[in-house]
């Protein structure tokens, strides 16, 4: 499922996704066991969250962008 | 030049070879062919949505799709009907046929997928695919193309079939042989010297000759 509306907004399957990277997650194979989704839908959500900015690719490597730690922390 | 001829000229893909890459919308956002590395990948098409056989198909896909990611495996299916006609016709078949279609479908509006692989075969429509089914192995690599007419629906025990030869074929390097399903005798690769041929036959396989040898696994 996308991971961002068409509002810019996070869907569900995208805040289960950024959850997963706050909990220590950081590769798409880690957010997928963590979130309990298809690897294929991880790398597609991350591509989408990245582009949302809120999320950042370092080298494979994925973590919380400000904007999304703030939104993740918001959403208690 | 016409579409016919233009269609005509894309080549297919070829089996061992990469798969075309492609970068689509489909029901679940926009996927890449890569996303689905390090799984296999059954890639197929359908003739358009809200039609017959393709509902009774995507009925059956749905049902071993369970079966199919037991074996690391996941279904993408494509038409060149677009994402709302692809959700509207999902909506109507959980509706209706209380089938739950959880795999994406791309919208393949501008064919680009369609022709990349060979989908659309003008003598049997030039504006639809026809039923196309590439499996891709983890590496991104073609393993096997079926095709089928407009007018017949696909056999999901023979593409469960294939997948499991497949993976057997891969972990154990052997061959299958025709109609093998899963616990059946496998097929020991032909020996490459006179001496492998000799010393086959003392290996405890079950040979009909040396050239034809089975073994269980």
């Amino acid at each position: 499922m996308p991971c961002v509306s068409p509002d810019g907004k996070p869907t569900s399957s995208g805040m289960a996704v950024l959850k997963a990277l706050k909990d220590g997650a950081s590769t798409p194979k880690g957010v997928s066991s963590v979130a309990n989704k298809a690897l294929f839908r991880v790398r597609s959500g991350l591509r989408e969250l990245e582009k949302a900015g809120l999320v950042k690719e370092i080298d494979g490597n994925y973590k919380l962008s400000e904007q999304g730690k703030r939104l993740i922390s918001s959403a208690g | 030049m016409t579409e016919e001829e233009h269609i005509e000229d894309v080549g297919l893909p070829v089996l061992g070879k990469k798969a075309p890459d492609f970068e689509v919308l489909t029901t679940h956002g926009t996927l890449k062919l890569s996303d689905f590395e390090g799984t296999w990948l059954v890639l197929f098409s359908h003739p358009a949505d809200f039609t017959p056989v393709c509902t009774t198909e995507f009925i059956a896909f749905s049902k071993i799709y369970d079966e199919l990611k037991k074996r690391n495996t996941e279904f993408l299916g494509l038409s060149v009907d677009s994402v709302s006609s692809h959700i509207a016709w999902m909506r109507n078949i959980e509706k209706k046929m209380r089938v739950k279609i959880q795999f994406p479908i791309i919208a393949d509006l501008n064919k680009e997928v369609a022709k990349k692989y060979g989908m659309v075969h003008p003598a049997q429509s030039k504006t639809q695919t026809v039923r196309c089914v590439f499996v891709i192995d983890p590496e991104g690599k073609i393993r096997a193309m079926i095709y089928y007419p407009l007018t017949t629906g696909r056999n999901m025990k023979e593409i469960l079939r294939l997948i499991d030869a497949l993976q057997i074929t891969d972990k154990h390097k052997v061959a299958t042989p025709t109609n093998w399903k899963p616990g059946d005798p496998v097929v020991v690769p032909p020996p490459a010297t006179a001496e492998q041929a000799e010393e086959r036959l003392k290996e405890g396989y079950k040979c009909k000759d040396w050239y034809l040898c089975l073994k269980k696994l």
